[in-house]
């Protein structure tokens, strides 16, 4: 898919679901749509129901105040890939769970869960996958410390 | 065998007669897991009723070391993601960083890229295979697998000098241009390549006692192939027409002429022949990229030490041996990324078990562990 297919097709998802707003459009030839996190569940049916199928991705990233979650969603039918992001409160980090849209959802929201502390509302099974179980901290926030953890010098 | 008895929970049958499911323990270090990955199997008899799969024994924390990497020095981490197939996440790695700086790799390299990878291809499906067949006691099987497998080494040693962890492909480009003679002694094994996995086809899958293990074990329906976010030859083999190669074409993939091998029952069977048809294409695209491969740079000339991507974020993925790996990059202007996430193939594949395994006996589950080629390094990262 060119990249006027895609800002044509991101146009049309849009216009059809107002809750989706473009965020910024292919930047990096990849198409990201942007949504509140009361809005998530509603929108990613709607976004199956356009044809992306498979949820290839759900990770997270820190922005200090806020986390952004970010999923990656494809399909082989319309052959295009977009971004799907929302934003949380680091305060009161929980976003609603894709598991009944996706399963695929299930390990990676629990791979989020266990790395950031970020809550899956209505997933069957959220426990830590990658970390024991007695571990305490979310490793992958950026202020996550650790005895014999060692930061480089920025100078590098 | 590394299996022990955990607990047992006493109940009574509906007819009013006492059962017990038994709770075996299978793993962490258990030859049949493929890597150290631990599976909780509650039995009915021998009658699989659950299995929880606890991973995470292998967890490096690669996507936290690389928050503290400048941009190249990640690349000898991704060699030790997926320890069988270095070279995918190398090139998924590389790929992101190209995206994100905005880098135009000279063609020369992709070529070698592409031989590279599909070579690694062919070493990847071969130690799955013989790991598969060894696990059901086809020992020769695995003993042939590996011949194949230590000359796609060996070739991958002269190229770059490294056995398992090449650091190979690298941002803008690849490390070394191919040594004198090595196209030839590439050439003259994919040439020789399909008669070899012929053999291996007859002795492992056309075997009769390999059939009857692995037919109609561990079924995977195509719907459940697509939700479940499976991809490569475990979702191949349930006849979903899916390749990153194909679909979503990158390099100079289009320029190849080659099939997607699918599958239809999608049972451990048709997964594992799906392996062997597989080598047999990529041997087809080294045969063709060898011809059309000309000569110039391999790298980016003039390329900083320091990457200093713009802020933003770029995800790119690649086709490798167990599915679409994919890497995501955030960069935020400095010398290291802000945030790297790996997206694992073998991962997803591997949430299936649960799904796939009920109902099945624990020896049908060492099957199907073995039709979808978990490599740990890249579960736990």
């Amino acid at each position: 898919m060119t990249s006027d297919e895609m800002l044509e097709l991101i146009g049309r998802i849009s216009a059809q679901h107002p809750r989706l707003y473009p965020l910024f459009s292919h930047e990096f030839g990849d198409a990201v749509v942007g949504v509140e996190p009361a809005e998530l569940l509603e929108t990613a049916v709607d976004l199956r129901e356009a044809g992306f199928d498979r949820l290839l991705m759900v990770t997270a990233v820190d922005r200090g105040e806020k986390f952004v979650v970010v999923y990656r969603l494809q399909s082989r039918a319309l052959t295009a890939a977009i971004f799907l992001k929302t934003q949380v409160p680091r305060s009161d980090p929980h976003v609603a769970s894709l598991f009944g849209v996706w399963p695929a959802a299930n390990w990676q929201e629990r791979e989020v869960f266990d790395l950031f502390g970020i809550g899956f509302d209505g997933h069957p099974d959220l426990r830590r996958i990658l970390m024991p179980d007695e571990f305490e901290g979310y490793p992958l926030r950026r202020d996550f410390e650790m005895p014999g953890m060692i930061r480089r010098p920025d100078y590098i | 065998m590394a299996t022990t008895i955990e607990s047992r929970t006493p109940a009574i049958s509906a007819e009013g007669l006492p059962v017990e499911e038994l709770v075996v323990n299978v793993g962490p270090s258990h030859p049949s897991t493929h890597g150290v990955g631990r599976f909780v199997v509650h039995l009915d008899g021998d009658v699989v009723v659950d299995v929880d799969p606890v991973i995470g024994y292998l967890h490096r924390g690669i996507e936290k070391m690389a928050e503290n990497r400048t941009y190249l020095q990640v690349v000898p981490l991704t060699d030790r993601l997926d320890y069988v197939g270095s070279m995918y996440a190398n090139w998924a790695y590389c790929r992101a960083v190209e995206r994100l700086a905005g880098l135009r790799v000279p063609e020369r390299a992709e070529y070698l890229r592409v031989i590279v990878c599909e070579l690694q291809r062919i070493a990847s499906h071969m130690m799955g295979l013989g790991a598969a067949a060894a696990d059901t006691g086809a020992f020769t099987a695995f003993v042939y697998a590996f011949d194949q497998r230590e000359r796609v080494v060996e070739l991958f040693e002269s190229l770059c000098g490294a056995r398992l962890t090449y650091n190979y492909v690298r941002p803008g480009g690849v490390a070394f241009d191919a040594p004198e003679g090595w196209s030839d002694d590439v050439m003259s094994f994919v040439r020789a390549l399909p008669a070899r996995l012929d053999e291996l086809d007859a002795l492992l899958l056309g075997n009769v006692i390999a059939r009857g293990r692995m037919k109609g074990v561990g079924v995977l329906s195509a719907q459940d192939a697509i939700a479940w976010g499976a991809s490569g030859p475990t979702a191949r083999g349930s006849g979903v027409n899916w390749d990153l190669r194909k679909h979503d074409p990158y390099s100079v993939y289009p320029r190849m002429d080659f099939d997607v091998v699918v599958g239809e029952r999608g049972d451990a069977y048709d997964r594992n022949r799906c392996r062997v048809l597989e080598c047999y294409e990529s041997a087809r695209i080294v045969e063709q990229a060898l011809v059309q491969m000309h000569g110039g740079g391999v790298r980016i000339e003039g390329l900083p030490r320091l990457l200093q991507p713009a802020p933003g974020d770029a995800y790119d993925q690649i086709e490798s041996a167990r599915g679409a790996l994919g890497v995501y990059l955030v960069s935020d202007g400095s010398p290291r990324p802000y945030r790297m996430h790996v997206r694992s193939p073998a991962f997803a594949n591997l949430a299936l078990v649960p799904l796939l395994s009920k109902g099945h006996t624990l020896s049908d589950l060492v099957v199907i562990l073995g039709s979808l080629d978990p490599v740990f390094g890249e579960i736990d990262r």
